[in-house]
């Protein structure tokens, strides 16, 4: 069961990587990296449910995740409303030139 | 492990899998909010069907939060929010697409090849009281990290939102950068 999870988990990643290339937005790109951080929730459960006969140190990885996905979330809006004020740029395309 | 949570991690798994997907699909930008938030309660019910209801319901509850943010500056800040016109806002395309296939297929390849120790969470098992335990006792110094690390977090955000900057106003002459074409692009 524990390779069905790793599937879904590895599809959730994939489908992340692609939105954090793809999309022009920022807000958008930090969606892609909040599908790869959930698919790393899930596969932390996995190894933990599956591997370590129930260990809480495995739960306790976890919430170090989460933790650091409000870090990211809260770094991130922050910075897109920092790069909005200075260059009013809302997409990685106005970003090019750093210069001036 | 019964057929019923079988079939709900499939079930689910699936749900979160294409709700996933489908943020990088629709034409607004709150729907791909809800979306996420979608395949976040996806995920959050298989972690309640694989024994970490407290992990489960803590990720649902934290994204419903972190969603309703994100709508909200996607309204602020994008165009098109409510996606009454068509939206295709990529770049380098065929690239994305071959990492996203890419690193799936090797994640893939790893879960299927790699031997797991079969060692799963005993019957009767309380892993939530467990997981209490542990982090009030001795792995209390990482949850108190945790928490400090989510306090610096704050301070910082606001310090690096802020509308003062180190010169002045972060706004002063600000002037919207116009778009350049693509060298050798149409």
């Amino acid at each position: 069961m524990i390779e069905v999870i790793l599937l879904i988990s590895a599809a959730i990643f994939g489908v992340g990587v692609y939105g954090a290339l793809s999309q022009q937005s920022f807000v958008m790109i930090m969606m892609g990296l909040e599908l790869m951080i959930n698919a790393t929730v899930l596969a932390i459960v996995a190894f933990w449910w599956g591997t370590t006969g129930g260990d809480p140190r495995g739960q306790l990885l976890v919430v170090v995740v989460l933790a650091v996905m409000a870090i990211e979330a809260a770094m991130g809006f922050a910075l897109v409303t920092a790069v909005y004020r200075v260059r009013k740029a809302d997409i990685t395309e106005k970003l090019k030139r750093l210069r001036n | 492990m019964s057929a019923l949570q079988t079939f709900g991690i499939v079930i689910f798994g699936v749900g979160a899998v294409v709700s996933g997907w489908l943020v990088f699909r629709t034409d607004s930008m709150v729907r791909a909010a809800y979306w996420l938030m979608a395949s976040f309660v996806a995920v959050g019910a298989i972690l309640v069907t694989l024994d970490s209801q407290f992990l489960g319901l803590i990720l649902i509850l934290m994204m419903a939060g972190e969603m309703t943010i994100m709508a909200i500056f996607m309204v602020m800040f994008m165009m098109n929010p409510a996606g009454l016109n068509p939206m295709v806002m990529v770049h380098q395309h065929r690239t994305a697409i071959a990492a996203g296939v890419g690193s799936f297929l090797l994640l893939a390849t790893v879960a299927l090849v790699a031997d797991f120790p079969a060692d799963p969470v005993p019957l009767g098992a309380d892993p939530t009281a467990e997981l209490g335990f542990e982090l009030l006792g001795r792995s209390m110094l990482v949850f108190e990290s945790a928490g400090v690390a989510l306090l610096a977090v704050m301070i910082g955000a606001v310090a690096v939102a802020g509308k003062w900057g180190r010169f002045g106003d972060a706004d002063a002459g600000s002037v919207e950068p116009e778009l350049e074409p693509e060298e050798g692009g149409s």
